[in-house]
């Protein structure tokens, strides 16, 4: 009997949430739909859901029109190597705080983060006019260099939290064993650090793919990535159902996958292990 | 004495990541903060000299100041009720057993890992579009006449983008607190013949505070500097000019950098001031 109730309530469960998930998921789903569509059935009424003549039409058309592959490929630049860069950066810093912690370090890493804090609209001037006079306006290094810079924060907080969870004896143990800096960094931290590192890699490359205030404002023709290329279809002429939806599916599609692989992850990186 | 040797090396590990962000926070903060004292106009004659305090006066006294502080006030007070209800319900849902639960995990979370042009713009095209917009037909088929969602409701809109973009990551957290709940407690109190609504607001609320609090100020610091919904969608016109947009606007298309580095330096007070709250918490946490 008991379990019969369960079962009933496990299927009102199941038939709520998924309504639920559906509804929020429909606008995702409905871009995926309508790219596969003519321009006609794009906009056709009453609306098609399934039933149309499937085509890949418009993501040839897309890429032929506006060399859709040239911003693909400035997004990919500059998301993989501003998150390259700032891991780079923040790998030493975050070991020498997690397993050398001074007096200061929890002021620096609070520090650290309030500079994540700064709204960027006020320095906005400074740094395009920074960017003007060292020519880096439009190029993919200056977009790079800031994305690495505003993601900083998070990358050091993401692998220190990781570190900490390292235990130091293991550490000692190989320092008593000989083992110099780098050796105990390549051969004993770096090997049990591995998920945690690639883990804020996948995040911090979520985070630059999606940036859309600096990319829009510091970019034009040149090095643009998908989020100003999306943006440009919002002029008039741009307004083709069908094509709009094949390049923002194209522009979304890589980065929902690698979303579903770092939703534990997500909460750790954008609470700053505040909740675990 | 080894350790002496490692706290060196420490230091000079951390050199590179702590010059840069200091770099990064002083030399822009500095710039605006000289501008803002200047009458600063690129294109209409450079820096014209010292302003005193006039761009702050002036800001502030413009016609669009309070609008957009209205403005602001609205997006982020409307993304956060909704994103808390909605999301704590949706919590509440997640962490009941269910068939194929990781899946809807996945179809609730997507939102979040759409990049914002592309949410703001099928959002204004296939949905808000008054001729071709699936919410044209819907109303259409109900015999009423469709809305122009970006102009007449202009601001409903933008909250109910800026939501649906947001819901994800107040659920993800929440659903990660509610988890962590004593679950013999919560039924120790069903057994004792608490009500679903006393159970939540005795056990499950305040055990939620904390996860509450922290969305709360981590979404707020966010949505004060949301820009790209705002610019594909309206263009800050149909009183959805943020006082981010303000600032924007000043800066770069009417280039008056003195008026919006004046601005600038007040949006930097008021994201200082939730950070300062925010700081507070995630300090806490270090200690533990």
């Amino acid at each position: 009997m008991a379990r019969a109730v369960t079962n009933n309530r496990k299927a009102l469960n199941t038939a709520i949430a998924w309504s639920i998930g559906l509804v929020i998921f429909f606008p995702i789903l409905w871009t995926i739909l309508t790219s596969f569509k003519t321009e006609a059935q794009a906009i056709s009424n009453p609306p098609v859901f399934l039933f149309f003549d499937w085509t890949l039409e418009n993501y040839a058309v897309v890429q032929e029109r506006s060399n859709y592959m040239r911003f693909l490929w400035n997004s990919v630049f500059i998301a993989g190597g501003s998150t390259i860069l700032g891991l780079i950066i923040a790998v030493p810093a975050a070991w020498s705080m997690a397993f050398v912690p001074s007096r200061r370090t929890k002021d620096i890493l609070l520090w650290m983060l309030s500079t994540k804090m700064l709204p960027a609209v006020g320095v906005l001037y400074p740094i395009y006019l920074l960017f003007i006079k060292m020519g880096l306006l439009d190029t993919r290094l200056g977009l790079t260099i800031v994305l690495m810079l505003i993601n900083l924060p998070i990358i050091i907080w993401m692998l220190y939290t990781y570190f900490k969870e390292i235990p130091g004896e293991i550490l000692e143990a190989a320092r008593m064993d000989g083992a110099s800096l780098p050796k105990e960094i390549i051969y004993v931290l770096t090997p049990m650090a591995v998920p945690g590192i690639a883990s804020t890699l996948l995040l911090n490359f979520i985070l630059a793919w999606n940036e859309a205030f600096w990319t829009l404002n510091l970019t034009a023709a040149k090095a643009a990535p998908l989020t100003a290329f999306i943006a440009s279809y919002s002029s008039p002429e741009g307004l083709f159902y069908a094509k709009l939806s094949a390049a923002s599916t194209m522009a979304i599609a890589p980065i929902l996958i690698m979303g579903w692989f770092s939703q534990k992850q997500l909460v750790r990186g954008l609470t700053f292990g505040a909740v675990k | 004495m080894a350790t002496q040797q490692s706290r060196s090396a420490a230091r000079l590990m951390m050199a590179p990541a702590v010059i840069l962000l200091l770099g990064w926070m002083l030399v822009p903060l500095t710039m605006t903060l000289w501008f803002s004292f200047r009458k600063y106009l690129p294109l209409r004659g450079g820096d014209l000299g010292w302003a005193g305090f006039d761009n702050y006066t002036r800001f502030i006294g413009s016609s669009a100041f309070w609008p957009s502080v209205q403005a602001t006030l609205v997006i982020v007070g409307g993304v956060l009720i909704i994103t808390i209800v909605l999301g704590i319900i949706l919590a509440l849902l997640l962490d009941q057993p269910m068939w194929g639960q990781g899946i809807v995990r996945i179809l609730v979370i997507a939102p979040f890992f759409v990049m914002p042009t592309v949410s703001a713009l099928v959002w204004k095209n296939m949905f808000m579009d008054p001729v071709n917009g699936l919410f044209a037909y819907v109303w259409k088929f109900f015999g009423a006449t469709p809305v122009e969602w970006l102009s007449q409701a202009s601001m409903q809109s933008i909250v109910m983008i800026v939501s649906w973009q947001w819901l994800p990551f107040a659920t993800l957290i929440l659903l990660t607190a509610v988890q962590s709940l004593d679950s013999e407690q919560l039924e120790a109190a069903e057994m004792d013949g608490a009500s679903f609504m006393s159970r939540f607001w005795y056990l499950i609320l305040p055990h939620l505070a904390r996860a509450i609090t922290i969305v709360v100020l981590i979404q707020t610091i966010f949505l004060l500097s949301i820009f790209a919904e705002i610019f594909v969608t309206t263009g800050g016109a149909f009183g959805t000019k943020t006082l981010s947009y303000l600032i924007f606007q000043r800066v770069l298309e009417s280039q008056n950098v003195g008026l919006g580095s004046a601005g600038g330096v007040y949006a930097i007070i008021l994201a200082n001031i939730v950070a300062i709250f925010l700081m507070r918490i995630v300090g806490k946490n270090l200690d533990a």
